[in-house]
């Protein structure tokens, strides 16, 4: 039908039904995507989690193959050799200096692998120190926050779950450990515990590692889990009203199913957030009570520790002190940008 | 009672009531009367349309029925046995099932469709090979009108009623007997409405189904409903064939509920002037005494406060609870 130019009339071939091609397009839907991609392709365009996350794997990845091929290692001192007398040259050498049998030795014509942070008060290569400080560091973050995730799920959902008498009582616990000043219970959990482990790991495996880290892994499954449990526990609360649940139940389903089929999945995003902020914070704490002097066992290093050493010669030899603490701050805070990172791209709700 | 006649009766509830705890103030909670002394019966094949404003209880009736909620007290007798024990709700379930009102929360966001639509073989485990289960939920999904092609999809890319058919499906996965239907189209467009409507129908018919069809308007059970039931503030009011209680509708709030669907026919819609109730529908936590209708109905009387009007048969099938009649 002809329509008149500024005709307000309506255009009836508007009105034609669709024809099946024309539906088939219609009902045409996009590739499918999980939410896992979805979230992955968001983080992927946060240019800082990007950097922060290659930072973390080249630290990782440093502290994992560093040792392999550096020629000193962490605990030897360089100037002591057996059946010679000391060297003392090799002690408190500033980065890229030489003790003197190893200018001897590049003199005649070999290659010395250099100090590049100078050695330490010891004599012992200041780098592979560095390095396995950050190792322990990063195996203590990583590790505390397993144990805290693991604890902290399983009490979180099954209080959120049961609800009632039961959630009550396990809140009231979780609020008396949330009260207790944390920095004083580690303090004081890690110098009663410190003595305890020593007499009870002697001769054993575990000796090896120290009872300071296991002790410092002790007070994180103790006072730690709480405020994982606290996030887990809302997060169930509230999906377990979601009409998936209650349909799940309907079809027969028992709480096992629920929790692991419904629950735990629709509080992933917030579980692995969570955790990867937690590692930082553990690492901080293990940071804190090495300088204390209630960390890993000499001579072990860990970051917290050779920063605590560093401090005797603070006024001559700064940079003992700035490389330990430049590696922590930047561990930390890739870390927690990392975090930050995958909330935002994963959970945006979260992010208030 | 000859055998054939009991059964005949899918679904008898008998003074069902369910109080929900609810917290007032500190320490202090009150019950809070959803449901309270409820009975009827769905016939098998039927469908059995409940209706009444939001907050009255629908939901809870149908949850109760199928034992997500625990019932206060009140039996549920379900093809001649009562639902009692564990083990009778365990086999109940395998014969009851419910399609929900919100097509959004209904559907695990994490789940493909298929897993959501075979969520409830997997429970009972009700399939030998893999390939069953894959061509068990094909025809399902067959059954709903969803293609293929859809099955490895998550919910969040399909639209209302997609979801919808989607939870239907899910439902149907264990051949049941008896569905509840909570509002199942309330959340779609009305375009929409119409053809999930029809689907539900055509299902009925094909695989034998029994329906309780619980909607918040007259308008949309009216088509698929063999009987309906109008609650008000937890309680039955009243109780007829789906054409008896359009043409007749004989309790005070079910003649306003009418006059409230808007009629096709002009001529019908003048002459039926719309009965406009006053105030607002009264907190389940401090319901009237007596008829819990009294606040706004006009035809109140003192006697109204005292107790609650039984539930009278006042013409065959036609059951109402109401003074005046
Ligand atoms: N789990 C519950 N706990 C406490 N109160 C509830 C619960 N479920 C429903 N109610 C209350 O019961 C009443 C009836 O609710 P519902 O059955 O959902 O009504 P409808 O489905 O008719 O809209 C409402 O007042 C509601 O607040
Ligand atoms: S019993 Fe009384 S208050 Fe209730 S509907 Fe009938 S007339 Fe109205
Ligand atoms: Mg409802």
């Amino acid at each position: 039908m002809e329509n008149k130019p500024f005709s307000t009339q309506v255009c009836l071939d508007d009105f034609i039904p669709a024809t099946d091609e024309e539906k088939e397009y219609m009902v045409s839907m996009r590739p499918s995507s999980t939410f896992f991609k979805d979230g992955i392709k968001r983080l992927k365009k946060n240019k800082i989690a990007v950097i922060s996350f290659f930072i973390i794997v080249i630290i990782t990845l440093a502290a994992i193959f560093a040792p392999m091929f550096w020629p000193y290692s962490y605990d030897q001192m360089l100037g002591v050799n057996p059946g010679q007398p000391v060297d003392n040259s090799f002690l408190n050498l500033a980065p890229f200096e030489y003790g003197q049998s190893e200018i001897a030795r590049m003199e005649a014509g070999e290659s010395v692998v250099p100090h590049i942070f100078g050695t330490d008060s010891q004599g012992r290569d200041y780098f592979i120190r560095v390095v396995y400080g950050t190792r322990i560091s990063l195996a203590v973050g990583f590790f505390a926050s397993i144990i805290v995730l693991l604890i902290g799920l399983a009490v979180g959902s099954v209080s959120g779950y049961a609800g009632g008498k039961v959630d009550l009582i396990i809140m009231r616990i979780v609020d008396i450990i949330y009260s207790l000043p944390d920095m004083l219970m580690v303090i004081l959990l890690a110098s009663v515990l410190k003595m305890v482990l020593d007499n009870a790991l002697e001769g054993t495996v575990l000796s090896k590692i120290g009872s300071n880290i296991l002790s410092l892994f002790i007070v994180f499954g103790l006072l730690y889990w709480v405020s994982m449990a606290r996030l887990i526990r809302g997060q169930i609360l509230s999906l377990k009203e979601q009409e998936y649940v209650l349909a799940a139940r309907a079809a027969g389903a028992g709480g096992k199913w629920v929790i692991f089929k419904h629950l735990i999945p629709n509080c992933f995003s917030v579980i692995i957030i969570s955790t990867a902020l937690q590692i930082p914070s553990a690492i901080f704490t293990e940071s804190y009570l090495s300088f204390l002097g209630l960390g890993v066992n000499a001579p072990m290093p860990s970051l917290g520790s050779l920063a605590s050493d560093a401090l005797n010669g603070l006024s001559s030899y700064p940079s003992r002190l700035v490389i330990p603490a430049v590696v922590i701050s930047l561990i930390v805070l890739s870390l927690n940008l990392f975090g930050d990172g995958l909330r935002d791209a994963f959970d945006p709700k979260l992010n208030s | 009672m000859s055998e054939q006649q009991k059964n005949d009766n899918l679904v008898e509830i008998r003074h069902l009531k369910e109080y929900f705890n609810v917290n007032v103030g500190f320490f202090k909670s009150r019950p809070l009367k959803a449901v309270d002394d409820v009975s009827f019966t769905i016939k098998r094949g039927e469908t059995l349309g409940l209706v009444g404003e939001s907050g009255c209880g629908k939901t809870t009736v149908g949850r109760t029925i199928l034992n997500l909620y625990k019932p206060t007290s009140g039996e549920i007798i379900y093809d001649g046995k009562p639902i009692k024990s564990k083990s009778d709700i365990k086999g109940f379930r395998k014969k009851a099932t419910m399609v929900f009102q919100d097509p959004y929360s209904s559907l695990n966001p994490r789940m493909t469709v298929s897993d959501i639509i075979a969520e409830p073989l997997d429970v009972h485990d009700m399939y030998k090979s893999k390939e069953e289960r894959r061509e068990r939920i094909l025809e399902l999904m067959g059954y709903v009108g969803l293609n293929s092609e859809h099955a490895s999809r998550y919910a969040h890319e399909f639209s209302g009623g997609q979801r919808q058919r989607i939870g239907i499906a899910r439902s149907l996965a264990i051949n049941p007997e008896f569905i509840v239907c909570d509002e199942p189209v309330s959340a779609l467009d009305v375009s929409i409405q119409a053809q999930v409507i029809n689907m539900f129908d055509e299902l009925q018919e094909k695989l034998g189904l029994t329906y309780l069809f619980i909607a918040h308007d007259l308008l949309v059970v009216r088509h698929i409903s063999d009987r309906i039931a109008v609650m008000y503030l937890g309680k039955l009011v009243e109780l007829a064939d789906a054409k008896e209680i359009y043409d007749h509708p004989q309790h005070p709030y079910s003649k306003s509920l009418l006059s409230a669907v808007p009629v096709p026919d002009p001529k019908t819609a003048r002459a039926n002037k719309r009965i406009v109730l006053s105030g607002d529908i009264p907190s389940p936590l401090n319901a009237p005494s007596g008829c819990p209708f009294r606040t706004r109905c006009a035809y109140a009387t003192a006697k109204c406060a005292e107790a609650m009007p039984e539930l009278k048969e006042i013409s065959s099938g036609h059951f109402a609870a109401c003074n005046i009649l």
